[in-house]
């Protein structure tokens, strides 16, 4: 096994597995631009963009402010059940998301222990809510995990310098250890980002799909191919967008992590 | 339905790239899954372009509602695993021990098995679990492509996704069996970090 049939195995595996099919959807996307650019700029298809967009930015925002108090908590506290916690906040990462939709369904649905909300008028299944919630549930874990390691590695040394020297405990957190964990967040968010706009299982069990309403951008693609009717430009416009998202944030991950490679 | 799931993980490569296909790697990861499902179809879907007669020799790569759809749309989903799990133990690996045993008349095989492999089995193995996990769960990319056939093509997640409605207690047993598996690839993982820790460091 010489160095060159490994890269071509490696090579070849990724071009069958990885390359080829991108490359095969671009050019279906190229093949009809104007069916496709109608169906982006569809209202309905706009609607799922905004309504994607604004579940992910929820999504972020409460991922990031729980998973910097869970890594604190995980790395900094003496509270027993933090192993506990450390591994239990990985079970998104290996739950199926249809799982997390139907744990959703059955808490806050008819007979639930949640149907406080529903019976009273509040939407939660269907609606907005549920998707929000579905989503923050599958994303829990990015911003913990890169914190993590991160806080470990710094150590407890400037922190306790700034204690010694009089700061409060939120100013040694914004002075000192937020600083020192920024690169490890951003690149938690930009996972949970992108995780958030990719959400398809947990979201299609709980959203309800209603067009224009509760459909978000990646339901819409399923409802574009099932109802494609022989027309597959939709389809593969709406999912091309979607995929020039994945890759922008990818090249912001490579971007950040190419500068800091030892960090591994 | 589990028999593809223990066969695909057998089936499952594991290698490492150059830095050109680096970048790459990580697609699948932060591409949403139902597009994944739809960039497979476009390869391995009805109107594939790898499909062409030699001869008496046909070849069609079309898998449409085969479990070969789900073969290919969870390697495909499940790539980038196994990959980053072992990349950083291998920057970190000594080449010099490896070297070592070349001199010392170590074939390539044998360094591998004796050197290499060692030090990242730990790496492949909570790749591999992490990968297992996700192919388990996966709904997004197979529900387009893979028909969801009863006993044919259709996976516990889908099973489960399509019966939710009309059988709450069914579903929720399959969900349990489901959120199980889940639980006792985290509990391995867990073991393995532990394991490693230990004896790596320690």
């Amino acid at each position: 096994m010489g160095r060159l049939s490994l890269r071509f195995t490696a090579l070849g595996y990724l071009a069958l597995i990885l390359v080829g099919p991108l490359f095969m959807m671009v050019w279906r996307t190229a093949e009809d631009l104007d069916g496709a650019w109608a169906a982006i700029t569809d209202p309905d298809t706009v609607a799922a963009f905004k309504l994607t967009l604004m579940v992910a930015a929820i999504a972020v925002v409460v991922n990031t402010i729980f998973g910097i108090v869970c890594a604190l908590v995980i790395v900094r506290s003496n509270l027993p059940g933090r192993g506990f916690l450390n591994a239990f906040v990985d079970l998104p990462l290996s739950l199926s998301p249809v799982i997390v939709g139907f744990s959703l369904v059955a808490l806050y649905g008819v007979n639930g222990w949640f149907s406080w909300f529903q019976d009273n008028g509040y939407e939660i299944l269907f609606a907005t809510p549920s998707i929000v919630l579905a989503t923050i549930f599958v994303t829990l874990p990015f911003v913990v995990r890169e914190v993590v390691p991160t806080l470990r590695e710094i150590g407890t040394e400037q922190e306790q310098a700034g204690q010694t020297l009089g700061a409060s405990g939120w100013q040694v957190f914004w002075r000192i250890t937020l600083p020192s964990i920024r690169w490890a967040v951003v690149y938690g968010v930009v996972l949970t980002a992108a995780r958030a706009i990719g959400e398809f299982g947990a979201v299609a069990i709980v959203s309800g799909n209603i067009v224009g309403e509760t459909q978000t951008a990646t339901l819409r693609v399923e409802d574009a191919y099932q109802f494609a009717y022989g027309n597959f430009a939709p389809a593969y416009g709406i999912s091309f967008v979607l995929a020039a998202a994945a890759a922008v944030l990818i090249l912001i991950l490579m971007i950040l992590v190419q500068p800091r490679e030892s960090r591994h | 339905m589990f028999g593809t799931i223990v066969a695909w993980v057998l089936v499952r490569d594991s290698f490492y790239g150059k830095s050109v296909v680096n970048a790459v790697i990580d697609l699948p990861f932060a591409l949403p899954t139902i597009v994944a499902g739809l960039v497979i179809m476009a390869l391995y879907g009805p109107r594939t372009p790898l499909r062409f007669d030699i001869g008496s020799f046909h070849f069609d790569a079309d898998v449409t509602f085969t479990r070969g759809a789900i073969y290919v749309a969870l390697l495909f989903v499940t790539l980038p695993f196994v990959v980053r799990t072992v990349q950083p133990v291998l920057i970190e690996l000594d080449q010099e021990l490896e070297e070592a045993a070349k001199s010392l008349g170590a074939g390539n095989f044998a360094t591998f098995r004796r050197i290499v492999l060692p030090s990242i089995l730990p790496g492949i193995l909570s790749g591999v679990a992490m990968a297992f996990a996700r192919a388990v769960g996966e709904i997004g990319a197979i529900v387009l492509i893979a028909g969801n056939l009863p006993f044919e093509t259709e996976v516990a997640s889908i099973h489960l996704f399509y019966r939710i409605e009309q059988d709450p207690e069914g579903s929720a047993a399959v969900a349990v069996v489901l959120l199980l598996i889940s639980f006792v690839v985290l509990m391995g993982i867990g073991a393995l970090r532990w394991y490693v820790t230990r004896h790596d460091r320690g």
